[in-house]
């Protein structure tokens, strides 16, 4: 068939899109797994590196600390993350959407900030230090109590959207043939939320397996891989080391992806149109019980912040208890000042500006045009693989790629460009996922009612796709920007003088002895991310209803 | 009347999946044509591929004498409504319609014209500015319809466009689009499953099956002389039988000797009877009847449908037939009763 002036717009947005691809994701890791295997000097000497990073047992004993550290987390994650969601969609307990709202607090923190709350809570001057009986809060201890706060929400959200796509039918079936509420839970509950409960369990892991930030800051001697990368590569200018470290990293991380593809695809809609949506019926013990494990989660977590928010006011823990502001005098310390503060802001506000328009006109090839089938299987593969990168690795893939003076595209090095690049990059799959979503509700034939009325597919894309997904196009630009101000493990390699982040003088204050300050700035981001979300909230109630009226039938 | 669409040969296949094998079909100008077929018969295909939203495997289509087959969508004539409407929930009723009129070269004041002579057309004028969700079903339907004839296109064409409303939305719609089409002489293609909307809206209608055309005719002629015993048993009910000739005008079956007014191609044949064609008769010794039993009876409420089953040489075989209704409900035919029916000659449709 021959071409149409939309196809031929089509191929040049694909092509751009398959370049951008290309610079910002596939070089890279290119870059990264060569240099693995280079000497130095550039030399390709096949696997050396390779074995000199096995024969090593302190480097080699790294990947069992991470594994370690990893599963106990997500055991503990998920157990507690089901539980919640459990009572937020199964019982008729009070406060449900305050209980929502605290327990997606760690989301808008830079999980750094868990790691020095529990410095102060227990570390050597902690307040409840006893409660560790001696132990040390550095370590695999303070590791993983600060990765269950910091993944915790991650988890809750994919539950929540298990456990409330039940099915009503099923409840009343099991009631009628007489099962004891335990026999039902075991029977109609956990079988049709298993995909979710799975699926948390990967993204958990892998969260966890690639944190930086945390074993960084409660670590102590526990080294772990994402430690090991940051410390060769840092600490030794080590880079080749580093690139070794990274692909090793990259293999449980690759390996949880994988798996989860599989699992997900297992999972067969079990949701039909004839499915009755489940209402609890309220249970007063139940109600209760619930009730009382919500509030202590919730206590927990407002304990983890309050702490910070506290050390960040006071003069000088554990002496001086008088409260002050002489912590958020950030120009007087390291890690850049308040100017870190102001590119965080910077940054996060392109990221999610440039990410969203990347995301969602990219997804929008992927799902409604009408040819190329082939090209857009492809994006689509590809916009899934950042999910499977851990931050660490993808920084530093970007050093190897953009530094090497070969490259045309060096001249970002060390710009606000890049750092923006890479966040995008770094968060891309989750967005991608939520625009595909958002896009595979409207009506395939909206395309080709426009093409029958001879209308550019612009027209129909700016008239009506977008501004039916504004919702999801927010979510979106939320996503990026709180992301983008939290995050530390993939920047923390590229980040210039000039482009110092909010997130990294929280690590490198801490690094330098300057705790409190640390706190205050990763209270900062809080309240930045925080304001960002509330806002968002009144946009959605005021003004986006006001554009929606079209979905309301008066 | 002029031919105005003609589709030659045309086959598209899915993978290993062929979806259509060499239909071939011509449209008058003004006429109103039903895809006809059971669902996965390749109706939906054929239209997406008249449209140019699929691309054929071969063939070619022809439009009022120019080759459209190797065009993309937007550079053919055409209208379309879907089964979902696909009406833009977030436009008005007005910009849905005037969504393919605003182009460099309309005026405000011509378009705004064309929009409310669209606007008296399906009589919702005074719908204008609500949007598709504040419609009801047939509202947004005739939206649709507005939408797609708003450019004036040469060729309309529906994909089951009334299937997604209940039945008395339905049934007064068929007339609706039909006498509309008829007002403005466009030519129309129309897919549908439903047998009794093809019969009274199309002119002529194209049956399909298994990605094959297997007739095309009038509605009439499709219901009367069912070429195949798939149109004869898609079209209305029917009674299919297998029959062997006994001479150039007479079948064995059911252990009986038929009279048939149909010549007769060959030894073994298919012959369809539409229940309605089965006539009970008190006389059991008139030509070309049967005795059978009623197994089963059906009340519909101005008749019955009954199974009736005769037994000859040691088999069984079924045939559902119409029962008259008397209004005193004693003397209706009771189950298990025997009749005796008469197939008459000329009902015997010899179908392949």
């Amino acid at each position: 068939m021959k071409k149409s002036r939309d196809d031929y717009l089509t191929i040049f947005f694909i092509g751009i899109a398959a370049l951008y691809i290309l610079a910002s994701l596939a070089l890279p890791m290119y870059a990264i797994l060569s240099k693995s295997i280079e000497n130095k000097d550039g030399l390709f000497i096949g696997l050396t590196n390779y074995k000199y990073y096995f024969s090593n047992p302190s480097l080699f004993y790294s990947i069992y600390n991470s594994l370690f550290v990893s599963i106990i987390t997500t055991v503990i994650s998920v157990t507690l993350s089901f539980l919640f969601a459990y009572a937020l969609t199964r019982s008729c307990m009070a406060a449900k959407p305050f209980f929502r709202s605290i327990a997606m607090i760690p989301i808008l923190l830079p999980s750094l900030l868990a790691g020095i709350a529990l410095i102060y809570l227990f570390g050597n001057q902690g307040v409840f230090k006893e409660l560790l009986m001696g132990k040390s809060i550095y370590g695999p201890i303070g590791i993983v109590i600060a990765e269950v706060f910091y993944t915790f929400p991650h988890a809750l959200l994919i539950i929540i959207t298990a456990l409330s796509i039940a099915d009503a039918r099923l409840y009343e079936a099991a009631k009628v043939l007489r099962a004891s509420p335990l026999r039902t839970f075991f029977t109609v509950t956990v079988p049709s939320a298993k995909y979710g409960i799975m699926s948390a369990c990967f993204v958990v892991f892998t969260l966890v397996i690639t944190d930086f930030g945390i074993p960084k800051v409660v670590g102590g001697q526990y080294n772990v891989l994402a430690i090991d990368v940051y410390k060769q590569v840092i600490g030794q200018q080590n880079f080749e080391m580093g690139a070794v470290v990274s692909v090793v990293l990259l293999v449980p991380a690759l390996l949880a992806f994988i798996v989860d593809r599989i699992v997900q695809k297992k999972q067969v809609s079990i949701l039909t149109a004839r499915s009755v949506v489940y209402e609890p019926k309220p249970n007063k013990t139940f109600d209760m019980i619930m009730f009382a494990y919500c509030s202590l989660i919730a206590l927990l977590i407002l304990t983890v912040v309050g702490m910070c928010l506290y050390a960040s006011l006071i003069k000088f823990w554990p002496y001086n208890l008088s409260l002050s502001l002489k912590n958020y005098q950030f120009d007087l310390m390291d890690g850049g000042g308040w100017d870190s503060y102001y590119n965080s802001i910077k940054m996060a506000s392109y990221t999610a500006l440039f990410g969203t328009i990347i995301v969602f006109t990219s997804a929008y090839f992927i799902e409604k045009a009408r040819s190329f089938r082939g090209a857009r299987t492809m994006m689509h593969l590809l916009s899934m693989m950042p999910m499977a990168i851990p931050g660490m690795v993808l920084g530093l893939a970007y050093i190897f790629f953009f530094n090497s003076l070969s490259n045309p595209l060096n001249f970002l090095y060390g710009s606000m460009a890049i750092l923006v690049i890479c966040t995008i990059t770094h968060f891309y799959t989750v967005s991608h996922l939520t625009a595909l979503t958002a896009l595979k509700q409207i009506d395939n034939e909206f395309e080709s009612v426009s093409s029958s009325l001879k209308q550019p597919f612009y027209k129909m894309f700016f008239s009506v796709t977008v501004p039916i997904s504004l919702p999801a196009i927010f979510e979106i630009g939320i996503y990026f920007f709180v992301n983008a101000m939290t995050t530390v493990s993939a920047v923390v390699f590229i980040y210039g003088p000039k482009t110092t982040l909010a997130s990294v003088a929280v690590l490198n204050m801490d690094d330098a002895g300057d705790i409190a300050p640390a706190a205050a700035m990763g209270m900062m981001i809080f309240y930045t991310n925080a304001a960002v979300r509330i806002v968002y909230v009144l946009v959605t109630k005021k003004i986006l209803v006001h554009f929606q009226q079209w979905r309301h039938k008066v | 009347m002029s031919e105005y669409l003609k589709v030659t040969n045309i086959s598209k296949s899915f993978g290993k999946f062929q979806a259509l094998k060499e239909a071939s079909f011509s449209v008058n100008e003004g006429e109103l044509v039903c895809i006809l077929g059971p669902s996965g018969c390749g109706k939906t295909t054929l239209l997406r591929v008249i449209a140019g939203l699929e691309e054929q495997s071969s063939g070619q289509i022809v439009q009022k004498g120019v080759t459209i087959s190797d065009l993309p969508p937007d550079q053919r004539d055409f209208g379309i409504v879907f089964q979902s409407y696909a009406l833009f929930p977030n436009l008005s009723v007005r910009n849905n319609i005037t969504f393919g009129l605003q182009t460099r070269k309309q005026d405000a004041s011509t378009m705004e014209a064309r929009l409310n002579e669209l606007l008296s057309l399906i009589g919702l004028e005074s719908h204008k500015n609500k949007f598709p969700a504040q419609l009801s079903g047939g509202e947004q339907q005739r939206v649709a319809l507005a939408r797609a004839l708003a450019p004036s296109p040469g060729l309309l064409l529906l994909d089951e466009p009334l299937s997604a409303l209940d039945a008395k939305v339905r049934q007064f719609l068929r007339l609706e689009i039909k006498n509309l089409q008829k007002k403005l002489g466009v030519t129309t293609i129309m897919v549908t499953h439903d047998q009794e909307e093809a019969l009274s809206m199309a002119d002529r209608i194209i049956l399909m099956n298994k990605g094959v055309i297997e007739q095309i005719g009038t509605p009439h002629e499709l219901y009367s002389k069912p070429n195949t015993s798939f149109a004869a048993d898609f079209i209305g009910k029917t009674n299919i039988i297998h029959a062997s000739k006994v001479s150039d005008s007479k079948v064995n079956m059911l252990g009986k000797e038929f009279e048939c007014n149909e010549p007769i191609p060959q030894s073994q044949v298919t012959i369809a009877i539409r229940p309605e064609d089965i006539k009970i008769t008190q006389n059991p010794n008139d030509a070309n009847t049967v005795q059978g039993k009623i197994i089963e009876i059906e009340f519909l409420g101005s008749y019955s449908i009954g199974q009736v089953e005769v037994s000859f040489d040691n088999q069984k075989e079924n045939l559902i037939c119409h029962l008259p209704i008397d209004n005193n409900e004693a003397s209706n035919l009771a189950k298990n009763s025997q009749i005796n029916f008469t197939l008459s000659s000329n009902s015997l449709k010899i179908v392949t």
